[in-house]
């Protein structure tokens, strides 16, 4: 019997009997992140991380959560279990599961970076990794955060100048609060969407430090906006939502506008290569700070990084899963689903 | 470069056509080198240097640079949708600053063609390490060809105009014709004026609009011409100085393309310029446009294909007459003094488009619906008070065109797009059925909305069969609404048919796929 196996209801560990960031109801789920395709509605019990729990509760509502702290050992039927930082989001970890001296780590969504928010990623040794790969392409290459927030805060900053709104999206969970953390306050005020700002609320309420931000709504003046930035979910970019900022630059910060047709089919004037996932680099060090020699890919360019893995000597699978990654970044979902 | 590539960037960077006008402004203005003008002058309008080096050698390095396997190289390639940006994105990120002229860049890429394979890939990869990432794609852009920065040439022109005080139309005119950069310069080309020098400058054309609705908004049927939209090639024929030109609406000279019009240098008086549509013609009656399209792809005019398919000008107006620019009188003098020239030719090659005898609207309507027979697209409008404009404006001339024929079919296959719409798959493979099998018989691009493409690459992804390459075979399940302009027999396809200008007219959600059409349905359109 395999330690992990793959159901289709999601990633299953018989001796235990819990499932990991299962897609279906399920009695026991363990759960790597709060975002929507990986913290799904309807189990009988949750476990995850005590960063991750309010989150996770306010949008799963009324729910059996249990939490643990990174790195404390939960044994559940002899099977050793152990969270660990990812580096995605608040509270997101990657999954160490042992047993009789046999290690897997599930990962989740990760990426190598520290971007100041969420707690950093630490590698974990284990035998069999199941990784992502929503940038499983040597195309994919970020750039140091830094210079990405320089660039939104110039870009902030002309628009300023030019007497324009700033408009940027990014993902409601995790994406919005990593951009306002590293705005640069001395440009401006910063606006939110509802969807964005419910989460600060809950993030904030768990004594996490976020820069101030406002709620857009009706009592504005549309001249408040005016020099300011207003940070948004990617949903309302084409709705009329946006409708209410006269004159605004529109930005998109994504993974995804590392390519030039990508950027130029959202129709925003910049698109920033923001994400919160690996990067090809990041990928080939996770994979080979694991010391790991079974890989198993989940979802991304599964069929391409399999293949370079397998010639680069790894036993390397994939799995079919329902994580999205970041792709709900790039189609039009409503709010209540539009995380990755 | 520097400049250029800030230039690039900023064009890129904006969907705003005021913005694009002000960047091309801006870099006139602060260009050190007039060369460096000129040279972007002639890229932003489709002007380029020869490719020296071929794409299948700069992949081979590209992935030695960037320490990839080819086969990742070209998986990323078929996702990004562009060698360029491909390889740029591959390169080792690390690179040696230089302060070059684009100039300096486009020699260095023109130096390369008469080197052997080996120098040419040390020199290539020299240049990758020299240069930033805005940088490299240009220079591999260059390369490559097909340089699309989204400025059209109007733009450019505008922004010319803004920089250098001329007027649009003589700035249109003056970058018409057979130039490069390597024999002429800024000063001389744009800056200098005396348009007769060259003989072979043609006028820009005027492009009609599509008319949407009835003509019934136009006014009185009285102030306007109609003739047959011809299914061909524009194309402008000038004879100055005992020689003759030729120009397709590319802006290309097609001269020696089709040299059943030598005949006119003589038969024509000098200094007269005429537009035309190019037509495949024999025996009394147009010729499929294919025919006319595998003509132009041939290097070689052989007998065989003068005569498979030969051409004449079906003459629309005369521009140039006397060696005076006519353009701007009415177009029914205009006209007239056309009917004489080509009755004073006298040539089978030089035929006159003949208008249309209508009284009212509904009269022309019924001659648009015989369009068909007649192997035209539909119907010309022409406001006869008009002048001949350039460019695409509104209001005097308007194309008319016959709806199209549509069928309903079944989606089987599916692949990524390129560019723009790279990561979404939006080209597709269509069958209808035959029995029980689904027979492919068209591929389609375009007709769906960017909401569309997502909703039905959200669906493909989840619905793959197999996988080959770039190319996912899919659950056969959604129907669409495909348009087309034209068919014809061919056993080279497995339907026994191909279309011409195909395109998804609309998403059949509402239609199961059992009740798309069947073989028998597309093929009774050949015998319509």
């Amino acid at each position: 019997m395999s330690l992990l196996e793959f159901r289709k209801e999601g990633i299953y560990c018989p001796q235990a009997d819990v499932y990991i960031d299962p897609w279906r109801p399920v009695k026991r789920a363990l759960i790597t992140h709060g975002h929507a395709d990986h913290s799904r509605w309807g189990h009988q019990y949750y476990l995850c991380t005590t960063s991750a729990m309010p989150v996770i509760r306010y949008r799963l509502g009324d729910i059996n959560v249990e939490t643990i702290d990174y790195g404390e050992k939960k044994s559940i039927h002899g099977v050793q279990f152990s969270f660990h930082p990812a580096g995605h989001i608040l509270g997101s970890a990657q999954i160490r599961i042992e047993y009789k001296g046999e290690v897997w780590v599930v990962s989740g969504d990760y990426k190598i970076e520290d971007d100041g928010f969420a707690e950093a990623y630490e590698p974990v040794q284990c035998h069999s990794f199941i990784t992502e790969c929503t940038f499983g392409l040597p195309i994919y290459k970020w750039k140091p955060q830094q210079e990405v927030f320089d660039d939104i805060n110039s870009w902030w900053q002309k628009n300023k100048e030019e007497g324009k709104v700033s408009v940027l999206s990014g993902y409601s969970l995790g994406k919005a609060q990593r951009i306002i953390q590293h705005l640069d306050t001395s440009i401006g005020q910063i606006y939110t969407h509802g969807a964005v700002e419910n989460v600060n609320e809950v993030i904030r309420s768990q004594g996490v430090k976020l820069q101030d931000t406002i709620r857009v709504h009706q009592g504005l003046n549309k001249k408040d906006y005016i020099g300011n930035m207003v940070i948004c979910p990617p949903s309302a970019m084409g709705s009329a939502w946006i409708k209410k900022f006269k004159s605004a630059s529109l930005g998109v910060a994504s993974g995804w506008m590392m390519l030039r047709g990508a950027r130029r089919r959202r129709a925003a004037d910049r698109g920033f290569v923001l994400s919160d996932h690996v990067d090809w680099e990041g990928l080939n060090t996770a994979i080979e700070a694991s010391g790991a020699e079974r890989i198993f890919v989940t979802h991304g360019y599964t069929d391409i990084f399999r293949r370079w893995l397998a010639e680069e000597g790894y036993d390397a699978q994939i799995v079919e899963t329902e994580y999205e990654g970041e792709l709900t970044e790039m189609s039009d979902k409503t709010d209540s689903n539009e995380e990755e | 470069m520097k400049q250029f590539a800030k230039l690039f960037t900023a064009l890129d960077q904006t969907t705003k056509t005021n913005a694009k006008v002000e960047a091309l402004a801006q870099f006139f203005r602060e260009s050190e080198h007039d060369q460096d003008k000129l040279w972007t002058v002639a890229i932003l309008s489709h002007r380029r240097p020869k490719r020296t080096v071929n794409t299948t050698l700069l992949r081979h390095w590209a992935s030695e640079e960037g320490s990839i396997p080819l086969w990742l190289f070209e998986e990323s390639y078929h996702v990004v949708g562009d060698l360029a940006e491909t390889i740029a994105l591959t390169l080792p990120p690390d690179f040696e600053e230089q302060d070059q002229s684009l100039t300096y860049w486009i020699d260095f890429i023109k130096s390369l063609g008469k080197l052997e394979e080996e120098e040419k890939r040390e020199k290539v990869k020299w240049a990758w390490r020299q240069l930033n990432y805005a940088e490299r794609f240009i220079f591999n852009k260059l390369i490559t060809g097909g340089f699309r920065v989204g400025v059209s040439q109007k733009l450019m022109v505008r922004a010319l105009a803004q920089y250098t005080g001329i007027e649009e139309n003589t700035l249109a005119h003056r970058l018409m014709g057979d130039w490069t950069p390597d024999d002429t310069t800024f000063h001389d080309l744009i800056l200098s004026s005396d348009p007769m020098e060259d003989l072979s400058k043609p006028y820009p054309f005027y492009l009609a609009y599509a008319l949407d609705e009835g003509p019934e908004d136009l006014g009185a049927p009285e102030e306007w011409q109609a003739e047959r939209k011809w299914d061909g090639i524009r194309g402008q024929l000038i004879v100055r100085g005992d020689e003759l030109f030729v120009w397709s609406r590319g802006e290309e000279l097609v001269t020696d393309k089709f040299p059943e019009y030598a005949v006119l240098a003589e038969k024509l008086p000098n200094g007269t310029v005429l537009d035309g549509e190019i037509l495949p013609f024999k025996d009394g009656r147009p010729l499929s446009f294919n025919l006319l399209q595998t003509r132009i792809g041939r290097k070689n005019i052989t007998k065989n294909i003068l005569k498979k398919a030969p051409v004449i000008l079906m003459a629309y107006d005369l521009l140039e007459w006397e060696g005076q620019d006519i353009r701007q009188k009415p177009m029914e003098e205009r006209r007239k003094l056309l009917e004489y020239a080509v009755a004073q030719c006298n040539e089978e090659v030089l035929m006159l488009s003949e208008r249309l005898q209508f009284d009212n609207w509904e009269a022309l309507a019924e001659e648009r619906d015989k369009s068909r027979e007649y192997d035209s697209e539909g119907i010309m409008l022409k406001r006869k008070d008009s002048p001949y404009r350039s460019g695409r404006k509104r209001g005097d001339w308007w194309k008319w065109k016959i709806d199209p024929m549509m069928i309903d079919a079944v989606m089987i296959y599916a692949q990524r797009g390129h560019g723009r719409r790279a990561n979404l798959y939006t080209d597709f493979t269509f069958a209808v059925w035959d029995g029980d099998l689904l027979v492919p018989f068209t591929k389609a691009y375009s007709g769906l909305t960017d909401k569309e493409f997502r909703e039905i690459t959200a669906w493909v992804r989840k619905h793959t069969v197999e996988r080959f390459g770039p190319v996912r075979s899919v659950t056969p399940h959604h129907v669409f609404e495909i348009a087309f302009e034209g068919i014809r027999a061919s056993n080279r396809h497995k339907s026994g048919v191909a279309l011409r200008f195909p395109r998804i007219n609309r998403w059949r959600k509402d239609k199961p796929k059992e009740e798309a059409n069947t073989l028998a349905d597309l093929k009774a359109f050949l015998n319509a």
